[in-house]
């Protein structure tokens, strides 16, 4: 797959956050505690009238602002999440009318609870292969759901990336991408119900440690490399502990991942979450750098990525638009009032 | 009555087992116990199994059936019977499979244990083992089972000064044996540090002081003692089988601190064994939380009342202690599959006596003893152990 690859990308975090031990305090538990066994400590809250939508037109803005990319050159729209704002009516519409790449083009939602933007980037790249397409837009954005008082409410936050998929103008190389995949009942939330079920502790070891260590393990052995080959790894955060283990797992240093685990300091954008990391660290990478990606998405998968980047990264303007550590420090806290208020927790008639 | 001994023992692993069924769990277990004493199936004349709650664990009823099914015994019709004793089922098992042998009915009998608790989720699971509790007078109300050894450990601590680290100790005793059990659900030492740093799940326990949910089977072949031997080169006779009752809800004990089933069943197991507590050489007993061990060896008679976490804090019941207890890691750190347990720990203590018990092997063990509890402790059966 040489020459195709990520051309353009952005992102995007609500400026709003609430700390854990806000949380914690509402439900009577210790927030220090649930702090440190989570490794977030605050998270990021969407504005009242924020949705994937908004998020995913901000994150496709900042992408375009930042190459010459002409908008009507943008074959097809990939927008992957777990809280599309419709559940029938496409939110890739909404994105593409807004960004003025309409009519000529191809749009679908996806859904794959937290991997379905890496699914959007592999749908992407293998249009552009195909010569269907000169440039492919994959978005992972969410803001995610979580019953009040459940476990998942200390991280389940808002956020988003874009990423413009090419053989021209490429950044970064995608030299390998395959997933790995079963039926995993880990979490699911079922049609026309508001907050998502899941299974406790088997999310962990049979679910996400087995894909990510699986999918990676099959990456690298397609690449014929190792974990020492990369400047930089990401791997899904849905919360600070997983992405730490599942790297030293597999022999990833700390080092290695420290600049794409944006999880402790915004919790876990879901659909957004490994892409936020890969935008992190392209906003600091050089030429030559390779990085390496797994995302997971519980159902259950995993999309895996070799990636290297190219001398191009030199020439994109990446100072015109916020990076993914300025988002995540442009920050504004709020109370579990406000929270309530923000994430429809709040009923009335 | 006649001698019973146990022929064969088998375990799987305990843990969290994702990938292994019910089936599977306690067809392991089975064969396990069978291959290890030699018989063959035709040799079986009856089954037991011990097992909780497998209908809300795993929505499965029946189980007696089930397991000469899975163990590919159907075809021989042999008589198949579910035991339930909230905790305490797999020890009641056992004893129903002592039984059937002594009374002269059957020659040689297959138990098992089981529960496979990770089916459902965690807060599931405690609302299911709160079914062993007195639902209309403690369950309706809150009560959970760490809630009500909570309170026996606060009023254990007013009365006799029992302390939290006292507490921590028994769960650091416990994980350094269970590190030495390759069986066991957590293999790892912790830190008196840990222990009394963890998160508190109802005062004065914390994470540390409960046993974990697990996955686990465990099976023995007990056989007329007359005719061991022809399978047998190290058979382990019952030499004492007690078992007591008590109110199902807590408060109205006649002491919240005793177990006064535990001291029924103990005494009907001394007198018939004709030993006191002294003769005991190591024991398993039921530590669902620290506070249990600690009444448990006071109840057993090993200490005075009130003398419990004296005896922790002096190392007493260490492995290389005066009388080392729960060389198996215990519920604490091998797991506590509440169905299993009962058999599991006459798994262990049979292990002992064989003297097969590698890095946690008790020196010189001749005599040993199980206690198994359910609920807060309205059952409880004690088995005592002598090579034969």
């Amino acid at each position: 797959m040489e020459d195709i690859g990520i051309v353009s990308y952005g992102s995007y975090i609500p400026k709003f956050r609430i700390k854990t031990e806000d949380i914690a305090s509402v439900w009577g538990k210790d927030g220090a505690t649930i702090a440190r066994g989570l490794g977030i400590q605050e998270k990021s809250v969407p504005s009242i009238d924020q949705d994937t939508a908004t998020i995913s037109v901000e994150a496709a803005r900042a992408a375009l602002k930042r190459c010459t990319i002409d908008p009507q050159d943008i074959g097809a729209i990939y927008i992957g999440s777990e809280s599309h704002p419709y559940a029938v009516k496409p939110t890739g519409t909404i994105v593409g009318e807004a960004i003025g790449a309409t009519p000529n083009l191809m749009v679908a939602d996806y859904e794959f609870a937290c991997k379905a933007g890496t699914a959007g980037v592999q749908s992407c790249t293998a249009m552009v292969k195909a010569d269907l397409i000169k440039f492919g837009l994959a978005i992972g954005a969410d803001t995610s759901q979580a019953a009040p008082g459940d476990a998942l409410e200390f991280s389940a936050s808002a956020g988003g990336a874009a990423f413009i998929i090419g053989r021209d103008q490429v950044i970064a190389d995608i030299n390998h991408t395959s997933s790995f995949t079963t039926d995993t009942p880990d979490f699911w939330r079922r049609a026309e119900r508001k907050y998502p079920s899941h299974g406790g502790r088997f999310t962990g070891a049979p679910a996400y440690f087995k894909h990510i260590t699986n999918c990676a393990q099959q990456i690298m052995e397609a690449a014929g490399t190792k974990p020492q080959d990369y400047s930089f790894a990401i791997f899904h955060q849905p919360n600070g502990k997983f992405p730490v283990k599942v790297a030293k797992m597999l022999g990833f240093t700390y080092d290695q991942i420290k600049q794409g685990l944006i999880v402790p300091f915004i919790g876990n954008t879901y659909s957004g979450a490994s892409l936020v990391g890969l935008a992190s660290v392209l906003d600091v990478a050089k030429p030559g750098d390779r990085i390496f990606l797994t995302s997971y998405g519980s159902g259950a998968g995993s999309d895996g990525f070799d990636i290297t980047v190219t001398e191009e990264i030199l020439n994109l303007k990446r100072d015109k638009a916020p990076s993914v550590m300025y988002m995540v420090n442009d920050k504004e806290y709020i109370d579990y009032g406000k929270y309530a208020k923000h994430t429809d927790l709040l009923y009335w008639e | 009555m006649r001698d019973v001994a146990v022929i064969g023992v088998g375990l799987t692993k305990f843990g969290e087992l994702w990938d292994k069924s019910f089936r599977q769990l306690i067809s392991e277990a089975g064969a396990k116990a069978i291959f290890d004493s030699g018989i063959e199936g035709k040799d079986i004349d009856a089954m037991y199994v011990g097992s909780m709650s497998s209908g809300r664990f795993v929505g499965q009823e029946h189980v007696g059936a089930l397991v000469a099914d899975t163990s590919g015994f159907s075809f021989m019709h042999i008589p198949a019977t579910r035991v339930e004793g909230a905790c305490a089922s797999g020890g009641l098992a056992v004893r129903e499979g002592y039984f059937s042998i002594a009374s002269g009915i059957n020659d040689i009998v297959v138990v098992g244990g089981i529960e496979k608790m990770n089916d459902v989720g965690g807060s599931s699971a405690t609302e299911t083992l709160a079914t062993a509790a007195d639902q209309e007078w403690e369950a309706f109300f809150g009560a959970t089972f760490p809630g009500l050894y909570a309170l026996i450990a606060t009023r254990h601590m007013h009365e006799y000064g029992t302390t939290k680290e006292q507490l921590a100790q028994v769960a650091v005793k416990n994980h350094k044996n269970g590190a030495l059990n390759p069986y066991a659900q957590y293999q790892k030492e912790i830190t008196i540090e840990q222990a009394m740093n963890a998160t508190t799940v109802a005062y004065p326990l914390g994470l540390m002081d409960c046993s974990p949910v697990t996955d686990g089977a465990a099976s023995v072949v007990l056989c007329a003692a007359e005719k061991a031997r022809e399978y047998c080169q190290k058979p382990i006779k019952i030499i004492g089988s007690g078992q007591g009752s008590d109110t199902l809800a807590l408060h109205s004990r006649r002491d919240v601190c005793t177990l006064d089933a535990t001291v029924h069943a103990a005494n009907m197991a001394y007198k018939q064994a004709n030993i006191t507590p002294k003769d005991i050489d190591l024991a398993e007993v039921h530590d669902c939380f620290t506070i249990a061990e600690i009444c448990a060896i006071e109840d057993l008679g090993f200490v005075n009342k009130g003398e419990g976490g004296k005896a922790i804090e002096n190392k007493i019941t260490t492995l290389d202690g005066t009388l080392p207890v729960n060389t198996s890691g215990g519920l604490k750190s091998k797991g506590h599959p509440v169905g299993a347990t009962g058999v599991a720990q006459i798994v262990e203590i049979v292990t002992q006596l064989r003297g097969e018990a590698d890095r946690r092997q008790v020196k010189d063990a001749r005599i040993g003893m199980t206690h198994n509890v359910g609920g807060s402790g309205a059952t409880c059966v004690v088995h005592i152990m002598e090579e034969a």
